[in-house]
């Protein structure tokens, strides 16, 4: 039998997960693809390469997707996302004189995992930092259409700190995080797995919030392919799904983990200790706080609770912060584009499963 | 000074040294004479705020083309905005940039035919040193299989004390006969010898 070649971009991410075991594992080529995955440097590369059709498919951050789908700051390409690539695995991490920082100005009994009084705290270091004469912080994220930029501006905006007036947010690709926070040109940064755990390994970094402190249902990364491509192979675009989302059961199962840890660390995947990468897929992260270890089972879905079916609502809440952060025009019809570029319809068709039911908060939002 | 003759101000980034020299003499040669060269990725948007540049070019290997993306935004830090041809009808114009290995970044407002031949330029330097590489890749390969063959045929000469040329021939003949390339033979030549010792 021949196999039908589909070419993925990706990013070395814990959360391309899904195409890499889809890929190394054979859940691909079960459902008759030859699945070939290209790791890229950047997002704009693989914007650019999807949208030019190098790329089938993409591991792709799911605010480019949208922002590509309705043209800002790019060619205007309607994409389609039939599978979201699961759910959460970001985490903020600050340099440790920062962290120490941040600690001393806690109110007293106050949580330090909790984003409201870590933000109050923040504020006061940046207060501080003016009344001195001394710079603002500066703090990475990976893309200015990124969940990254919007949980950070989330937690500053809700302390009251003005992310584009009172700090400076810079753009940092995911595997140079690290070397940014040890050269002292970010002091912090809002990254995916496994980059806030490299930093906590190397000393550079501690955690400071998971990202599901933030937000506990968040958006990350969608496979996203041009709407054009669905309409035309929509059989093989059923079985790139049904193959994903084995990959993602997979991934589900603990004594998987190891194998799993494995397999992302190869050099053409991640390129990072396996070990390193098993903390997130454990959800068991040492802060680097002593002997601290945050804990959370959430804290990076693949299959579980539906993480692999694209939600509208996420796309629609995603536009609201581009809308909020004037990337885009608050236009009702921008965010219908965008809930329509979530294609559950396909999803559903594809895994012969009736649309489940829902909860009622998408999201879990720490402010609302 | 009216805009149609004011000088461009080029920035490129490129990680290759020498890819950027040849970029820079194309430029020259189509008669810019304000072009700076970035090689690393440090404070890179600081830098290019500094030079305050028309046009700005980067290798696809690159990762600092996120960076440049912050560009995009309608931002207080930045004072000029920038687009990546976001007319649709460049798109010919970016697909043909993208399958050379670069992109381009240029200030709003910026006539297209000022830019078109710029990018003309690039792109064509770029696929000439995609070729160059190419090339020097061929020799270095072909180099190190006449490496592997002269090992081989050393090793025959020595086990079944015969000349350089009926060892050659006894290569050829096993590579005519297995469908395989001389260089395959000899390899398994070399690899036996090491592991008869």
């Amino acid at each position: 039998m021949s196999l039908d070649p589909v070419k993925i971009g990706f990013i070395p991410l814990v959360d391309a997960a899904i195409p890499i075991i889809a890929a190394d594992v054979g859940f691909a080529a079960e459902e008759g693809i030859a699945l070939e995955l290209v790791r890229e440097v950047s997002w704009a590369n693989i914007r650019d390469r999807l949208t030019l059709g190098h790329f089938d498919g993409a591991h792709l951050l799911a605010p480019i997707a949208i922002a590509t789908t309705l043209g800002l700051g790019t060619i205007k390409v309607p994409l389609a996302a039939p599978l979201a690539l699961g759910l959460n695995g970001n985490a903020m991490t600050m340099s440790p004189p920062l962290f120490e920082d941040i600690r001393r100005h806690m109110a007293p009994g106050a949580d330090m995992a909790d984003p409201r009084a870590t933000g109050a705290a923040f504020r006061a270091v940046v207060e501080n930092r003016r009344r001195n004469g001394d710079e603002p912080p500066t703090l990475g994220m990976t893309f200015p259409f990124s969940t990254h930029n919007y949980q950070l501006r989330l937690w500053l905006a809700a302390a009251g700190v003005e992310p584009d007036e009172d700090v400076r947010l810079a753009v940092v690709p995911p595997p140079f995080m690290v070397d940014a926070l040890e050269n002292a040109h970010v002091e912090g940064f809002c990254v995916g797995a496994p980059w806030n755990s490299v930093a906590v390994e190397y000393n550079l970094g501690r955690i400071l919030h998971l990202g599901t402190d933030l937000v506990r249902r968040c958006p990350e990364k969608v496979l996203a392919v041009r709407a054009n491509w669905l309409a035309r192979n929509p059989e093989l675009a059923a079985r790139l799904v049904r193959a994903c989302v084995r990959a993602a059961e997979w991934l589900d199962e603990p004594n998987h983990r190891e194998e799993a840890a494995r397999r992302l660390a190869a050099p053409n995947r991640l390129d990072v200790h396996a070990p390193i990468i098993q903390r997130a897929l454990d959800g068991r992260l040492p802060t680097g706080d002593g002997d601290e270890i945050r804990a959370c089972d959430s804290y990076v879905l693949f299959g579980a609770d539906g993480a692999t079916r694209p939600d509208p609502r996420h796309a629609r809440w995603l536009h609201a912060q581009m809308v909020r952060w004037r990337q885009a025009s608050d236009d009702p019809a921008g965010a219908d584009l965008a809930a329509a570029s979530y294609r559950t319809d396909v999803y559903d068709a594809a895994l012969g499963r009736d649309a489940p039911q829902q909860a009622d908060d998408p999201l879990g939002v720490f402010t609302d | 000074m009216s805009d149609r003759d004011r000088p461009l101000k080029i920035v490129l980034i490129d990680a290759s040294p020498v890819r950027a020299a040849i970029m820079e003499q194309g430029l020259r040669d189509a008669g810019h004479t304000t072009i700076m060269r970035i090689t690393d990725h440090v404070n890179l948007l600081a830098r290019i705020y500094a030079i305050d540049p028309d046009v700005i070019l980067i290798d696809l290997e690159n990762p600092s083309r996120d960076v440049l993306e912050q560009m995009f935004q309608v931002s207080r830090a930045v004072r000029r905005p920038v687009g990546m041809f976001v007319d649709q009808s460049d798109s010919a114009s970016i697909e043909a940039a993208i399958d050379a290995g670069v992109s381009a970044y240029v200030v709003d407002g910026l006539k297209r035919e000022r830019v078109q031949p710029i990018l003309e330029t690039t792109i064509s330097r770029f696929r000439a040193f995609a070729k160059l590489r190419a090339e020097l890749e061929q020799a270095k390969g072909q180099l190190e299989e006449r490496k592997t063959v002269d090992r081989a045929k050393g090793i025959l000469m020595r086990a079944k004390k015969i000349d350089e040329e009926e060892a050659y021939a006894l290569l050829r003949k096993v590579a005519m006969n297995e469908k395989k390339k001389i260089v395959e033979i000899a390899q398994s030549v070399i690899t036996a010898a090491e592991l008869l010792g």
